[in-house]
Parts: structure tokens; C-alpha cells; sequence
């Protein structure tokens, strides 16, 4: 093991590096393009040895992943905001595929107004593309996904795309201490791809075929089944992740001081932080906050979630989300995993963060206020609830 | 008629594979519900020319015994066969 101080990108690209992905296809967009220029670096000083494809937008990058996986190759790409919504299409044949291609996503706002930023807009947007869709915290855990990302995508019950995504520049560009795992215990980790869905000239089979109305639901469902498969296979990779490298993680959810909270904020990405050093702050002065973030928006947590939350009294979501006509996205998931327990407590949208805007942590302590007194069912944070009431 | 590669058939749900990677051959479905004239050889005329089997644009039509045969169970109904034989072998009648 050996310790680096890297920037989220650099981290992501460490543990690709350990991963040791066949073909990595990709075109650079602020805020992902170290991730792939760090790549193209290890491809030419032989450190990596994959065929390492320039190609001529998003769209041709996954779908050059999406030929390589097909092929039976480990593939990978990254991308971010228009880039990630250029390639949407491909993201459903990925998926529906079943080519278990990772992708590190730089979470970056959408246009118009352009704005090169970090929000959630673009992956969440994609929520129902049929991916894996995990949230990193800081640059450790986005080295770990990267690792953890083709064991748990590529396992025969999963077999489904994985998307890692990265707080753009509040993760992507800024630096910290990474431990980097050896190689000889990363492949005792991660062994190479095998699998039969794939082009074989001794065996040729129909590959990415069309399906008419009566099966083409079949497919569907057991896409879906894939997905939530990959609940337990979440948890088997980390336990022996845990055992090889040291590092524990905690599956969906990674609850803070949950257990007897009056008042839990629950959020997704970098921000988590922020959040439960104000969860401390508040216990010291006798409010009981907790805190809920969100590692794995799919498969959703829906009973971690409900357990989490259902002995408090109220909660919050906090995301850098909005779905315009409706509300924050992450909290139409989390009031649906409520209902379906019966957890009926009050719970609050804080939407923040948009186009970068800057999270304080008086704004969190503005939020536990609101959770704790009510307040409007979706706040935007500095302008106030919306016309929605 | 040209024979299937393989007999079409109900998959149920465990025969249904778990990606899209399966055995070539498998027609997944009849596709002709929405023709409204089909196509009928007047094998008195027919010389087994090819132009219709050509022209097709679904490539529903076989030449047997040097006549040309139509799948009903893909073709749409569209007329080009007709259009193009210079025998006047084809004629679109009415599925009704």
C-alpha cells in the first residue's frame, strides 16, 4: 500500500488504474477531464495496459465501451453534465444489454444558464436509465468504488452498468490522502472478466437482438431484478473488501448518530460531511440531529432509509436536485420508502447547490431548523419554500 | 416457402435469456396484423423472374419450383411486389 495526496479525479483514476479495464473509451468534459488524461498518462508509460480509445463525443465513447464489453473486454468510461446527457440514449442500451460497463460521472449542473459547477441534475436525471448509480463522499471512497465498481457490476446476478458519480470540483479537483491498495492484492480482488455475454466466433450467438411485446417485458423485469440483486452483492464486495484492504463500508446508507435522532437530514455526495459536523454541533447544544447519507440511489435503499428515519420525529432531504413541477428527486424516493414502511413523520426538501452555489454550515443549521419547527414542503436554500406550498 | 431457421415459439419467463445474447434464429413474433391488401401470385403468369423476391422490402418472398411464394405471417401489405412485376403476376386484394 502506498499513500498519494490526489484530487478525486486522480483517486478514481488510481483505482481504474487497479482494476485494470481492457478498453477505456472516452471524451474529456470539465469537471471528469483528469480522470482521463490521468488514464491516457498510465496507457502511455505501459503502467496500464489497455486499448485506449479517442473518440469524437459521448455518444461514440460509451457506445465504444458498450462494442468492448460486448467483445468481452473490462470497459471504461467517464464523463459528466451534456456529456453524460449526449450519451442518454446509449445508457439504455448499455443496461438493457447487461455489459457491465463502469463509468465515473463528475456531477456537474445542466444548461441553460451554462455553468460548468457541480450539482446532481444530470445523474439524477438518469435515475431510470437502468444503471447502478453510487455516490462517492470523498477521494478515498471514490478509489474503493472504482475498485468495487466491476465486482459488484460484472457478478452473474448484476450484471448491470455501474455509474460512480463524483461532486464536481468539491470532489473531482480537490486534494487529499489516498491510500492506494497494492496490486497483487487488487487482482487477488478483482480477477478478470469472464462472461457468455459476449461475441465468441467458436459459439456465435444474436447479440443486442430486438424483442416484440411478449417477451420484451420479461427482459424488462428481469433488468429490474439485476438491479436490486446487486443490493446483496453491495454488501458481499464490501465485506470482503473490508477483509483485504481494511476498509469498512457501510452498503446503501451510511448513517450518522441515527439511532435516538429527533431530527435527521438525510443527503447524498460531499456534502455528507458538512452535515454531520453539524449534527455535532447541534447534539453539544442538547438537539438530537442525525444524519442519512445516501451511498446508492440505485438500487435504492428503501428499507435502510425507513429504518433509519422511522423513530424520529421529523426529517429533511438535502439535495442538489430539482425536478422542475414537482420536487427534489432524492425526496420523491425517500417519501415513497417511507410510505411503503408506514413511517408517517413530517419530512422537508432543501434544494442547494445548484450551479455550484456554495453549501454553508449555517444553511445546514438553517435546515435542522427548519425540520425541527416545519417549514415549507420544498425550500430553496437562500430564497425560500416554493409556490407549491 | 423458405423454411424458419427455427420454429417460432412462446418463450416463457425462465426461457427467456437473462441479456441479449442468444441463440441466432429465434423469430420473436408474426408481424403482419396491420396489412390491409395482400399480395396474391397468379402462378399462371409467374416465371419465377425475382424481381418481386428483390424488391422486397421485408424479404418475405421465397421462389419455389421457379414461383414466387409470399410469408404472410411478416408480409405488410405494401404493394411494391406488385408494383414491380412487368407480368402483372401480383395482385393486392383486399384482407377484408
Amino acid at each position: 500500500m502506498s499513500r498519494k495526496f490526489l484530487s478525486g479525479n486522480e483517486a478514481f483514476a488510481e483505482g481504474i488504474r487497479l482494476a485494470r479495464p481492457q478498453v477505456i473509451s472516452a471524451y474529456p468534459i470539465t469537471p471528469q477531464t483528469i480522470v482521463v488524461e490521468r488514464l491516457s498518462e498510465m496507457v502511455e508509460d505501459g503502467s496500464l495496459s489497455a486499448e485506449y480509445v479517442h473518440v469524437e463525443s459521448e455518444h461514440s465513447a460509451l457506445s465504444c465501451a458498450i462494442g468492448a464489453s460486448a467483445a468481452g473486454a473490462r470497459a471504461f468510461t467517464a464523463t459528466s453534465s451534456q456529456g453524460l446527457l449526449y450519451m442518454a440514449e446509449c445508457l439504455y442500451y448499455a443496461s438493457g444489454g447487461r455489459f457491465p460497463i463502469v463509468m465515473m460521472n463528475a456531477d456537474r449542473s445542466t444548461a441553460l444558464p451554462w455553468n460548468i459547477y457541480g450539482d446532481q441534475r444530470d445523474s439524477l436525471s438518469q435515475l431510470d436509465s437502468g444503471w447502478i448509480q453510487a455516490y462517492a463522499e470523498n477521494a478515498q471512497e471514490a478509489l474503493d468504488l472504482a475498485l468495487m465498481s466491476y465486482k459488484i457490476a460484472e457478478n452473474k446476478d448484476v450484471s448491470t452498468p455501474f455509474m460512480a458519480n463524483l461532486d464536481g470540483f468539491v470532489l473531482t479537483h480537490t486534494y487529499e490522502p489516498v491510500d492506494i491498495p497494492d496490486r497483487e492484492q487488487a487482482d487477488k480482488f478483482l480477477p478478470p472478466y469472464e462472461t457468455d455475454n459476449r461475441i465468441d466466433f467458436e459459439n456465435p450467438k444474436n447479440m443486442a437482438f430486438s424483442a416484440g411485446p411478449d417477451t420484451n417485458y420479461i427482459f424488462k423485469f428481469k433488468e429490474h431484478e439485476g438491479v436490486l440483486a446487486a443490493r446483496d452483492v453491495i454488501a458481499e464486495t464490501e465485506k470482503e473488501f473490508a477483509e483485504i484492504f481494511g476498509r469498512k463500508y457501510t452498503g446503501l446508507v451510511e448513517n450518522y448518530l441515527t439511532e435516538d435522532a429527533d431530527y435527521i437530514l438525510v443527503t447524498l455526495g460531499s456534502i455528507a460531511g458538512l452535515c454531520r459536523e453539524t449534527a455535532d454541533k447541534l447534539r453539544a447544544e442538547g438537539i438530537k440531529a442525525g444524519v442519512v447519507r445516501i451511498r446508492y440511489m440505485r438500487p435504492f435503499p428503501h428499507r435502510e432509509i425507513a429504518e433509519a428515519l422511522k423513530n424520529a420525529k421529523a426529517y429533511g432531504v438535502l439535495e442538489k436536485d430539482i425536478s422542475f413541477g414537482s420536487e427534489g428527486t432524492v425526496y420523491t424516493n425517500v417519501n415513497s420508502a417511507l410510505k411503503k414502511a408506514d413511517v408517517n413523520i413530517k419530512g422537508y426538501n432543501f434544494i442547494g447547490g445548484l450551479g455550484g452555489r456554495n453549501i454553508s454550515a449555517s444553511d445546514i443549521e438553517d435546515i435542522f431548523d427548519g425540520i425541527s419547527k416545519g417549514t415549507s414542503n420544498v425550500n430553496f436554500i437562500g430564497i425560500g419554500g416554493d409556490s407549491n406550498g | 416457402m423458405r423454411p424458419y431457421v427455427r420454429d417460432k415459439k412462446t418463450f416463457s419467463q425462465s426461457e427467456v435469456p437473462e441479456n441479449t445474447c442468444f441463440e441466432a434464429g429465434y423469430l420473436v413474433s408474426v408481424n403482419s396484423g396491420w396489412r390491409s391488401i395482400r399480395p396474391v401470385i397468379d402462378n399462371a403468369k409467374c416465371v419465377g423472374c425475382q424481381q418481386c423476391y428483390l424488391y422486397c422490402p421485408d424479404g418475405v418472398i421465397s421462389i419455389n419450383d421457379k414461383k414466387a411464394a409470399i410469408d404472410y405471417d411478416f408480409c405488410k401489405g405494401c404493394g411494391i411486389c406488385a408494383k414491380i412485376c412487368r407480368l402483372n403476376a401480383i395482385r393486392m386484394e383486399s384482407e377484408r
